[in-house]
């Protein structure tokens, strides 16, 4: 069985509250933007994920040239 | 002593969830709109959330927004986005994989909502989560429509918001 997905609206004049089945329009709409999100995401997640690989080659590169840790990590900062 | 700072209405999801909490027909007779949020959706993985803020039903792309963000974990990043459809807010809020029963603390200032001239909006934003890893964020964000405000729409990006998340909207009078 599919879950009915449903939305909150609350008339602030009257104060009345409803729960509501999302229409079809809207759950296309939320589907799309849910698939643009986590694309987003995944690639927010890789660029910093590369990020981190090349700040940790560049530390292993500078201790191999003879710096020390605490060397290396005030010149990455 | 002036009451400035007035509630207007209070949302609490309710069991099931629901993607989407909006306010309707709100008042006209404030300055300044100030909205809480506590929010937690229901997305697999941690700190998945984020929910896109809509005025007047309008999803022409005439919003942008800007945020820079750290976890305490990683670097702080910033980026922004122009010629949206919504603003986003609350990026980064709890899902399936956060601690479990922690919701975002999230206040969102908008001043000015019934001039007729562009709105904007601010947020200051938290994570709860009981490891290493927790969002917190500054948003702003601008619609250039020139209508004043009458309806907010929040939107869960990351599948819906769970029970016991809450929306509570407030009226800002100049004192």
């Amino acid at each position: 069985m599919s879950e009915t997905l449903t939305k909150v609206v609350v008339n602030c004049e009257t104060g009345e509250q409803q729960v509501l089945p999302l229409t079809a329009e809207e759950i296309a709409q939320r589907e799309a933007d849910a698939a643009a999100f986590a694309a987003e995401q995944a690639a927010r997640e890789a660029e910093a994920a590369a990020a981190a690989e090349a700040k940790a080659n560049g530390i292993a590169k500078l201790l191999a040239l003879g710096l020390t840790q605490e060397e290396a990590d005030a010149l990455i900062k | 002593m002036a009451i400035t700072y007035v509630p207007i209405s209070n949302v609490t999801v309710g069991s099931g969830g629901s993607s989407i909490i909006e306010f309707t027909s709100i008042p006209q007779t404030y300055t300044d709109l100030l909205l809480k949020l506590s929010l937690r959706s229901s997305l697999a993985g941690a700190h998945g959330g984020s929910a896109q803020m809509i005025f007047n039903n309008s999803t022409a792309q005439n919003y942008s927004f800007r945020y820079i963000r750290g976890s305490g974990n990683t670097s702080p990043s910033s980026a922004g986005t122009d010629g949206t459809s919504f603003i986003r807010v609350t990026n980064n809020h709890p899902t399936a994989g956060n601690t479990a029963n922690t919701f975002c603390n999230s206040e969102i200032y908008i001043p000015n909502y019934t001039s007729s001239h562009s709105k904007t909006v601010s947020e200051d934003m938290v994570e709860e989560n009981n490891t290493a890893e927790c969002y917190l964020a500054v948003n702003s964000g601008i619609w250039t429509l020139t209508n004043a405000i009458t309806s907010i729409k929040l939107t869960s990006e990351a599948t819906s918001f769970v029970q016991y998340s809450t929306a509570t909207l407030y009226g800002i009078l100049k004192a």
